[in-house]
């Protein structure tokens, strides 16, 4: 559905975007990741056609970049990091009005069937400044798929929201995930990355990494297994560190922490000498590394 | 064609739901139409004498203006010309508040980058953005200059009267008018890029005004005498200022530059 390859944009002698390669697969929910000002709208705005790139080439939703621009626009929704909704009109003039410009053939139709189902249609009369936050950022999913597009680019979708306005706006992005659109997600919460979409990339003016989260943690932090013991850990560091399953072994208060390849394989095996070995193994369990460990590590390490 | 149209309705819905601009488009032509029925009308209950002596004395250019008339008559066309004369205030003053608020109104709500994301081109959208702030303005300067016209059918003499539908006026309101509104449209538009309170481009935009109040106080003055070739001249003019601000005005207007340098 997205396919990049060495995307740049410079303003004047600004690097917001550098050599960008990125694949993005129909029905994918692809997470962008990456601190302030790290290149994540500009790629957007790159990709929807609002600014041209410096350099490289892209094929968005089957359409040249730069060559089939309008039909690009035609093809993908975008909701854009702040609303930016007609406050004095009501929801539904906002929604009639890019019905039109998207050139919707049924613009009642479309326009009725978001505002039932984002829950506005009560409201469709109100001026949309009077909208909490939750239902303008609503307001605005709806406005971005009125045209019924395959591709949809959510630039921030649940920044500044509640939690329960977020959970609504994630909900509605797991509803859309299920009908098969391909989701191109920008966000800071790493929580919602993890939750929503199939593959993350982090990006630092260049891409950093691309891949799903589980492959990501196991990528920069292998497989961490922790034992707890009753006993003073250190006395059976040494052992561990010399079995060749064991990549990596350390102590912390009263446990051992051992990275291995293939714990279900070398578990027992651990388990046993440990236990020969006079350890009072009490629990064992996996250490799991959040996505914001491998974010921070992948970020601050850059 | 639609997707203008659909522009300059969504203008006109959230452009006129400010009341500041509302007034504006309201309440000037009003002004416009009132002040001369009361002058006239006030100059009408004056003694004959007082009428004559202002009519006959303190014209200036009295000779070229009032050939032929009494000087009551002369003073009467005096006055009818300077109050023709500001209506070409309204042409500029209207689109000027119009599309001050709808493009700056834009940024502020940051409600471009959505519009500039759908299939519209740049030409469509420019174009909805100037044609609605210019057919207000057109439509109001003309229907009330109509209006004024048609009173001054009753308030004031024959021979002031038919000085009104003199060519020079019809020309002035229904020409250069228009080309006075798409000037006024093409400098708020690039004013309004550079700032972001729409009082702001406002005010600047209306430094439009400023040569057409120095044609008023000429005129009033004697300094100079609107005349026929005089208005050709300013149409000339003003065409080709208005292709020279619609050039800059579109290739101010790209999206690029608009997302990224309108701050």
């Amino acid at each position: 559905m997205i396919q990049t390859e060495n995307l740049t944009k410079r303003f004047d002698e600004q690097v917001a975007v550098e050599s960008l390669t990125l694949e993005i697969a129909a029905g994918e929910v692809f997470g962008f990741l990456g601190p302030n000002g790290a290149g994540k709208t500009t790629t957007v705005r790159m990709l929807t056609c609002l600014i041209a790139p410096s350099a490289g080439r892209a094929v968005v939703a089957g359409c040249r970049l730069g060559e089939e621009d309008r039909e690009i626009r035609r093809n993908v929704g975008i909701l854009t990091e702040t609303p930016g909704l007609y406050e004095r009109l009501s929801a539904e003039r906002n929604l009639v009005i890019f019905a039109h410009l998207y050139e919707v053939e049924d613009v009642a139709g479309q326009v009725e069937k978001y505002l039932r189902m984002l829950g506005l249609w009560s409201r469709r009369q109100d001026p949309a400044g009077t909208f909490s936050k939750g239902m303008k950022q609503k307001l605005a999913i709806a406005r971005s798929l009125l045209h019924e597009p395959r591709l949809l680019f959510l630039d921030e979708p649940t920044a500044g929201l509640d939690p329960e306005a977020s959970r609504l706006v994630r909900d509605f992005v797991t509803e859309l995930k299920e009908q098969g659109r391909t989701i191109f997600l920008t966000t800071h919460n790493l929580d919602e990355a993890e939750r929503l979409c199939d593959r993350i990339g982090v990006i630092n003016t260049h891409l950093l990494v691309v891949d799903t989260p589980a492959e990501l943690r196991r990528q920069l932090f292998g497989r961490q297994v922790v034992f707890h013991l009753g006993n003073d850990p250190d006395g059976f560091l040494s052992m561990v560190q010399e079995m060749s399953a064991v990549r990596h072994a350390q102590t912390r208060d009263n446990k051992l922490v051992l990275a291995l390849e293939d714990p279900e394989a070398d578990n027992p095996e651990i388990v046993r000498r440990l236990a020969a070995a006079g350890a009072e193994i009490q629990f064992v369990g996996e250490l799991k590394h959040s996505l914001e460990d491998v974010y921070l590590q992948l970020v601050q390490t850059e | 064609m639609e997707k203008i149209q659909t522009i300059i309705s969504k203008e006109w819905a959230e452009v006129f739901k400010n009341r500041l601009v509302l007034f504006s488009v309201a309440f000037l032509p009003l002004v416009f139409i009132a002040v001369p029925v009361v002058t006239v009308v006030a100059a009408g209950s004056l003694e004959g004498a007082a009428m004559e002596e202002f009519g006959g004395e303190g014209i200036p250019g009295a000779e070229t203006l009032c050939q032929g008339m009494n000087a009551a008559e002369c003073g009467e066309v005096f006055m009818l010309n300077i109050y023709s004369l500001m209506f070409m205030i309204l042409p500029v003053a209207i689109p000027v508040t119009i599309a001050a608020y709808s493009i700056v109104g834009e940024k502020t709500t940051r409600s471009l980058e959505p519009l500039l994301a759908t299939p519209i081109t740049t030409s469509e959208l420019l174009a909805g953005k100037a044609l609605a702030a210019i057919i207000p303005a057109v439509v109001a300067t003309w229907v009330s200059y109509l209006i004024y016209v048609a009173l001054m059918r009753y308030l004031a003499s024959a021979a002031a009267f038919r000085h009104l539908l003199d060519p020079l006026w019809l020309i002035a309101i229904f020409i250069v008018g228009p080309l006075l509104t798409l000037l006024a449209v093409s400098v708020a538009t690039m004013i309004s890029a550079r700032v972001s309170d729409p009082r702001v481009a406002e005010q600047l935009s209306m430094v439009v005004i400023v040569p057409l109040i120095l044609a008023i106080v000429g005129q009033s003055t004697g300094l100079f005498l609107f005349d026929r070739q005089l208005i050709l001249i300013a149409a000339v003019v003003v065409a080709l200022l208005d292709a020279v601000l619609l050039v800059l005005t579109v290739q101010a207007f790209q999206r690029e530059t608009i997302l990224t340098r309108w701050k």
